[in-house]
């Protein structure tokens, strides 16, 4: 067909299944992301510890060999493969996994709300709803790259070396990797998007959300210090997450705050995520 | 003529303040221009169309389709071109239109397909590579037609498409205007505060001040009347100039002072009003049609005593 043609006509061809739409926002998003070569490098920076971890389930797996071949029969690998190592390394892709949200999230809304390219998505057959799911799921596929995908892989090598039987005593591992990766990619994921939507100034946007992770945390502390109490750990978000994961992962060690109070806590901030999103994602904004 | 728009008794609230009310009349033109002055209600009107706006009262109709029910539909047929500079930044113009017409529905290579056609249709062939924050004002207005038309809509909804133009920028808008009207696939609603624009593209207008309609006109119709009704400045005029002007069927008037007021009948052209004039030896020193331009129709409407009563509609 030609593409120089100089006369208006209509479209009569077939169009794509409506469920399938968002997804055209994150294809559009990760051809605009991924032309960054700080951005492209950071992600296959973000596959290092997974290389490292794979490589410690191949020695722990093999080391009474490598050891013997080195004349060494009675040392055995000084780290176990267990919930521990499986949080050691969501704790280090978490660290990633926020990186990456700080770097690509606070654009996400914002530069639609300040370019008021939202009529534009809107006036098509594409609702509220899906704009947010669309740009949502750059997010959530990219951090799950980098989160529970790599994490399960680790998971299936470690049972694929380890046998049926570990498989079959420590399968909740692979819930906990990936329910704790979830719970932490929706949270960052929804948290950039409230705030890119709130500010409409991406730079703006993006110290908000490392303001809302660090100096909330600090002024927690500081209310736990000056009033003497504990509940100043309610605001501190990497806390209620370590508290959520240390509960999903079964390690009973003790904390400030109970796992109820965490989730609880979580809960409320992803509705006034969500309550954000709703009033600030508009076609139009009107002004009372 | 199917009707394309049907606004039954729509009302629309703003910030708890009532912004469009009772709004009644058919549309089914394939241009209609929207009317009125700054705050009348035409953007607001658009908004509810396309489903920005839900209606406080009463409901609108595109094609048959609700807005209250049937918005998913209505946004299939729909290309809207926004009022404000709208654009999505660090994106090509062509990439920015394949988008558009990928969550439009489009496959994408068909999107990409249509995105080339539309921004060579709307004179962007040769920067559509560039960002779209290197363009000027009426490239990005050009842009927004594109992206607005790469989907093949049945209706088009322009938002004052000549905003910030220079003239000649305003001219090709306009062609490009009259050119979709006249291909036959789409239809289009023109809002717009200057007459011109919609005097120079539009069959129908709408006419709006106060949230209300205050006068709905078939602009053919009206060119057509208007080219009946003739003014004449005579001298020598008589009884028999007239008589004989009546007997080919005009109705004919004395207006004192030599002037000749006549309404054309069917069939009867200028020249036999000439030729009448020369066998009574009669001089024509003046004659005018009588010419309701769209600024007459606008001033008259602003000033009709019928506004904010809501009493004049369009066909209902």
């Amino acid at each position: 067909m030609a593409v120089y043609k100089r006369s208006y006509h209509g479209y009569a061809g077939g169009v794509t299944p409506e469920w399938s739409r968002f997804t055209i926002i994150p294809r559009y998003a990760y051809r605009d992301l991924f032309h960054s070569k700080i951005m492209t490098a950071f992600f296959v920076l973000c596959y290092v510890a997974p290389l490292v971890f794979l490589f410690l389930l191949y020695f722990a797996h093999n080391f009474a060999r490598l050891a013997a071949m080195l004349g060494e029969r009675s040392a055995t690998f000084p780290i176990a493969i267990n919930e521990h190592f499986f949080l050691a390394f969501l704790n280090i892709q978490g660290v990633l996994a926020f990186i990456i949200t700080a770097f690509v999230g606070p654009g996400l809304i914002s530069s639609d709300l300040a370019n008021r390219a939202l009529p534009l998505y809107l006036c098509r057959p594409f609702s509220r709803g899906e704009y947010v799911v669309g740009k949502m799921s750059v997010l959530l596929i990219l951090l799950s790259l980098i989160t529970w995908v790599p994490g399960l892989v680790l998971f299936g090598v470690q049972a694929s070396l380890a046998g049926a039987q570990w498989l079959g005593a420590n399968l909740w591992i692979a819930w906990a990797l990936f329910a704790g990766a979830w719970i932490w990619i929706l949270i960052v994921a929804l948290l950039a998007l409230a705030l890119s939507a709130w500010i409409k100034w991406r730079i703006a946007a993006g110290a908000l959300l490392l303001a809302v992770f660090f100096v909330a945390a600090g002024f927690g502390e500081t209310v736990n210090a000056v009033l003497d109490v504990q509940w100043g750990k309610l605001i501190n978000l990497m806390y209620l997450l370590v508290t959520v994961w240390r509960q999903l992962f079964r390690l009973h060690e003790a904390s400030d705050i109970s796992p109820a109070s965490a989730w609880v806590m979580l809960l409320l901030i992803c509705a006034g995520c969500l309550g954000l999103l709703y009033r600030k994602v508009r076609a139009i904004e009107v002004v009372k | 003529m199917n009707s394309v728009i049907e606004l039954e008794g729509l009302a629309v609230d703003l910030g708890g303040r009532r912004i469009l009310s009772d709004l009644r009349c058919t549309l089914s033109a394939r241009t209609v221009g929207l009317l009125g002055p700054n705050g009348a209600g035409k953007s607001t009107l658009i908004n509810a169309l396309l489903g920005f706006h839900k209606p406080a009262a009463g409901t609108a109709r595109i094609f048959g389709h609700d807005v209250r029910s049937g918005i998913r539909q209505i946004r299939n047929l729909t290309g809207y071109m926004p009022e404000n500079d709208a654009f999505i930044t660090r994106m090509s113009a062509v990439s920015y239109v394949q988008l558009m017409a990928e969550l439009s529905g489009l496959p994408a290579k068909a999107a990409l397909e249509r995105a080339h056609e539309a921004l060579f249709y709307v004179g962007l062939g040769e920067a559509r590579y560039r960002q779209l924050g290197t363009y000027s004002l009426g490239m990005r207005q050009l842009a927004k037609l594109a992206q607005a038309i790469a989907h093949g809509p049945k209706l088009l909804i322009l938002d004052e498409p000549t905003n910030g133009l220079d003239p000649p920028a305003r001219q090709r808008m306009i062609r490009l205007i009259r050119e979709m009207r006249d291909s036959g696939d789409l239809h289009i609603i023109l809002c717009s505060h200057l007459l011109r624009d919609v005097e120079e593209t539009c069959e129908e207008v709408l006419i709006l001040k106060q949230g209300r309609i205050v006068h709905y006109a078939n602009l053919e119709e009206e060119r057509r009347a208007n080219r009946k009704f003739i003014e004449m400045e005579t001298v020598g005029a008589n009884g028999t100039f007239t008589g004989d002007i009546e007997t080919l069927g005009c109705a004919c008037a004395l207006a004192g002072n030599n002037r000749i007021k006549l309404v054309l009948s069917e069939g009867v052209e200028i020249r036999d009003l000439y030729r009448i004039a020369a066998d009574r030896n009669v001089q024509i020193r003046r004659l005018n049609y009588r010419r309701d331009s769209l600024e007459d129709i606008f001033l008259k409407a602003m000033e009709s005593e019928l506004a904010g009563k809501g009493t004049v509609n369009g066909r209902v």
